[in-house]
């Protein structure tokens, strides 16, 4: 096996005398805070706009832009009629390497369309954001382009999206009214859907 | 027997004997839509098509007869050309329905375009509407758009069940499947027409959008619907408890056997494994209450020595749903250990039989109760209820069966039927009476002991079926949490009893058959292998006795 020897590099004099270093450093600091100071002050204040404060985002007051392939919270897309685009294919549970995607699939009224998820749910707490579940949707039914970073709860159960909120980014849980369209009669206030083919009540979570 | 190269192996088949059949015996694969070894040849797919030197175009294997010094190449470029054209064709009209599409995953439109399709369409064309998801029969839905019109299910009823429902209307790219008008598809095999189509045009309305066919993991096993022991795999999945609210058995497909089912299996069988995952007992009980295997093997244990010493008789009623070895333990120790009553006849009203596959005898062990002389010569299970209301047996011992369902029909000896009333006087009159089963049930509820078993799918064993012959039904997966095995129960109970058998486990046990049963002797589990083997007819002490 090959050695490779560092040497580390020999302090000079200068260097050796150690207050000029410390003064030297405390200078950049300085220098900063009071550029900032200024410049803060200035901006409260409407001026020097153009100059950047601090190479700090003021998160999350001032979210920094996402690239546009940045991979954030998931959504189900909708058709035009507003039910979900998914055709309960599974191949994004199946591709999920976390194995966090749960579809249960049920008979859509139309028989041009058949398939729809009855439950679709996402456990964030498993999810790596890898993204194959959007490359492998044969519909784009499912995106990763909410934007959503902050994803945090208070327990494991809270971190497992359901089908209202993956179609409506915007929803939380506990989702009291329903706005959205399925093919089955959604009664989501009792936390429950309804398979309009076997009239069996299946249960969200 | 003409000589002929296919794909450079050298191979001898029957006179008559096809290409696509030769092919098969070397070996080769050739790719098929319409041609099925179980029935006649239509030769309408094209897809088969293979290079036959000094032919001057491209051949159907299915339907060429071999010759003499014929050379065949099913791989060669031109042979693959005229796959894919025939392909593009059959892609024209077929619509991207793939990912809602039950077949897929174990489609061969997809396999074989998947080998060599044309991947970049030239078809700009409107496809041809037709009828999607139309239930044409109790079980099977069918979707015109994705047939390919290979005429396979069009011919099995044909041929096979000769009900001639389906047919294939109209002309041109207009053509579409359907079924005579004034039909539907109900016959009692119709569930094969699924397995025998080769795209998704007609798929099982039992298995619809259950799960995708990667999810299934499949064991072989033997059908236990009836007395003909149909070959079937059985088709599970453990991991993913969300898909038809947890049941791990999602269909059941036939597995090829020549002597037995060959490619078919009933929609009897086919549809009839609900109850492997509904209504299962999953818990010891004590006349109600909750208990553990511990307490119960010891404190039945102490009651049947108990009785033993008392004099008293004791009534065992087998089940011809039991393996051999499971009845072949009972007998050693509750016939012989114990003295007491056994048997596995249990009268009941035959069921719907037919001259192919199904059997009026629901039981698939018939007739390995009969070889363990357990079929009730002397006394069936009504004898024993019988005896057991008059207060002549002081302990009954139930496998598996429904005492309600005894004697479903004609009233039988003074029994007459059984109900809910003489079950809770059975329950009064005994000291000992324990149910041990895989499914809730009313004998269940007025017994002292209840004790969950494994279904067959989840334990090891051998069935012997109508006809003689030697089945291994295997383990598909382990037992329900908290259910054991018949076998096992039985060989702690003969431990307790003081009566230890040295056997561990199915095969030993069937061992340990075959050394006293003459029709068995010579057979192990190696030989039965997964396709079964014959009785030994003859026992080789009549063959010795003989002149």
């Amino acid at each position: 096996m090959a050695v490779k020897v560092l040497h580390r590099r020999e302090l000079t004099f200068w260097e050796k005398l150690y207050v000029p270093q410390i003064v030297g450093g405390l200078k950049v600091t300085s220098a900063h805070l009071f550029r900032n100071l200024f410049l803060h002050a200035a901006h409260r204040v409407g001026r020097l706009k153009h100059l950047r404060a601090s190479v700090t985002s003021q998160y999350p007051e001032e979210p920094r832009l996402l690239a546009t392939r940045f991979r954030s919270r998931h959504r189900l897309t909708v058709r035009e009629d507003g039910t979900p685009r998914c055709v309960g294919c599974m191949l994004c549970e199946t591709v999920c390497p976390a194995k966090c995607i749960t579809i249960v699939a049920g008979e859509h009224p139309d028989p041009n369309v058949e398939k729809y998820p009855v439950r679709f749910d996402i456990d964030l707490g498993v999810c790596v954001y890898c993204g194959y579940c959007v490359e492998v949707c044969p519909e784009d039914a499912i995106r990763m382009d909410t934007g959503i970073l902050d994803v945090a709860a208070y327990s494991r159960d809270a971190m497992k999206l359901d089908i209202h909120e993956l179609m409506d980014p915007a929803l939380r849980k506990p989702v009291s009214n329903c706005s959205l369209k399925f093919p089955h009669q959604c009664r989501v206030a009792s936390g429950q859907l309804k398979d309009h083919r076997s009239g069996t009540q299946k249960v969200l979570h | 027997m003409p000589a002929l190269t296919i794909d450079g192996t050298a191979i001898e088949c029957p006179d008559g004997s096809t290409v696509i059949q030769a092919a098969e015996r070397a070996g080769i694969f050739i790719p098929r839509y319409c041609y099925h070894p179980g029935l006649s040849i239509a030769g309408n797919c094209r897809i088969c098509l293979v290079e036959i030197e000094k032919y001057p175009k491209l051949q159907i294997a299915c339907n060429t007869p071999v010759t003499e010094g014929m050379t065949v190449h099913t791989k060669s470029a031109k042979a693959e050309d005229g796959r894919r054209a025939v392909l593009e064709f059959l892609l024209a009209n077929h619509p991207l329905d793939c990912p809602v599409c039950d077949q897929s995953g174990e489609c061969d439109l997809q396999n074989f375009y998947m080998n060599f399709g044309l991947y970049d369409p030239r078809f700009r064309e409107q496809k041809v509407k037709k009828k999607k998801a139309v239930s044409i029969g109790p079980h099977v839905m069918l979707d015109q758009e994705r047939c390919i019109l290979c005429s396979r299910c069009v011919r099995f009823t044909d041929e096979i069940t000769k009900t001639g429902e389906f047919g294939i209307f109209n002309r041109a790219d207009k053509a579409e499947l359907g079924l005579y008008p004034g039909e539907r598809l109900d016959n009692p095999y119709s569930g094969n027409v699924v397995d025998i189509c080769p795209v998704g045009a007609l798929t099982d309305q039992d298995f619809r959008f259950k799960a995708r066919v990667w999810y299934l993991s499949s064991a072989p096993t033997v059908c236990n619907g009836c007395a003909q022991g149909c070959n079937v795999d059985i088709h599970y999945v453990l991991n993913r408890p969300h898909l038809n609210d947890g049941a791990r058995v999602l269909r059941v497909k036939p597995r090829y056997n020549a002597d037995v089912n060959q490619w078919w299996m009933c929609d009897e069988g086919r549809y009839g494994f609900g109850w492997i995952d509904k209504g299962r007992l999953t818990k010891v009980r004590h006349r109600g209450v909750e208990s553990t295997w511990e307490q119960a093997m010891a404190a039945i244990a102490a009651e049947l020595t108990k009785l033993r010493w008392n004099g008293s008789r004791i009534g065992v009623i087998a089940s011809s749903q039991l393996t051999n070895e499971e009845l072949f333990l009972i007998r050693e120790i509750f016939q012989g250990a114990l003295g007491a009553q056994v048997t596995a006849a249990f009268p009941t009203r035959p069921g719907f039989s037919d001259d192919f596959l199904i059997k009026a005898d629901k039981s698939p062990n018939t007739l390995g109760t009969t070889l363990l002389a357990l079929d009730g010569a002397t006394h069936d299970a009504a004898t024993l209820v019988d005896e057991a209301l008059q207060g002549r047996i002081e302990a009954l011992w139930v496998f598996g069966h429904d005492l309600t369902k005894l004697g479903d029909g004609p009233p039988i000896n003074n029994v007459g039927l059984i109900n809910e009333e003489s079950l809770r006087e059975l329950s009064r009159k005994l000291g000992l009476f324990v149910f041990s089963g895989t499914n809730e049930n009313s004998t269940a509820s007025w017994s002292h002991w209840v004790l969950p078993t494994a279904a067959y799918v989840e334990k090891d064993g051998t069935f012997v079926n109508c006809h003689g012959r030697v089945q291994r039904i295997g383990r598909a997966f382990p037992p329900v949490p908290d259910c054991r095995e018949d076998w096992t129960i039985l060989l702690e109970i003969a431990r307790q009893l003081n009566h230890p058998l040295a056997w561990q486990n199915p095969q030993q046990i069937f061992q340990g058959l075959t050394e006293v049963l003459p029709p068995l002797a010579g057979l192990t589990y190696e030989k039965i292998g997964s396709l079964g083997a014959p009785l030994a007819h003859t026992p080789p002490a009549a063959e010795a006795a003989a002149p």
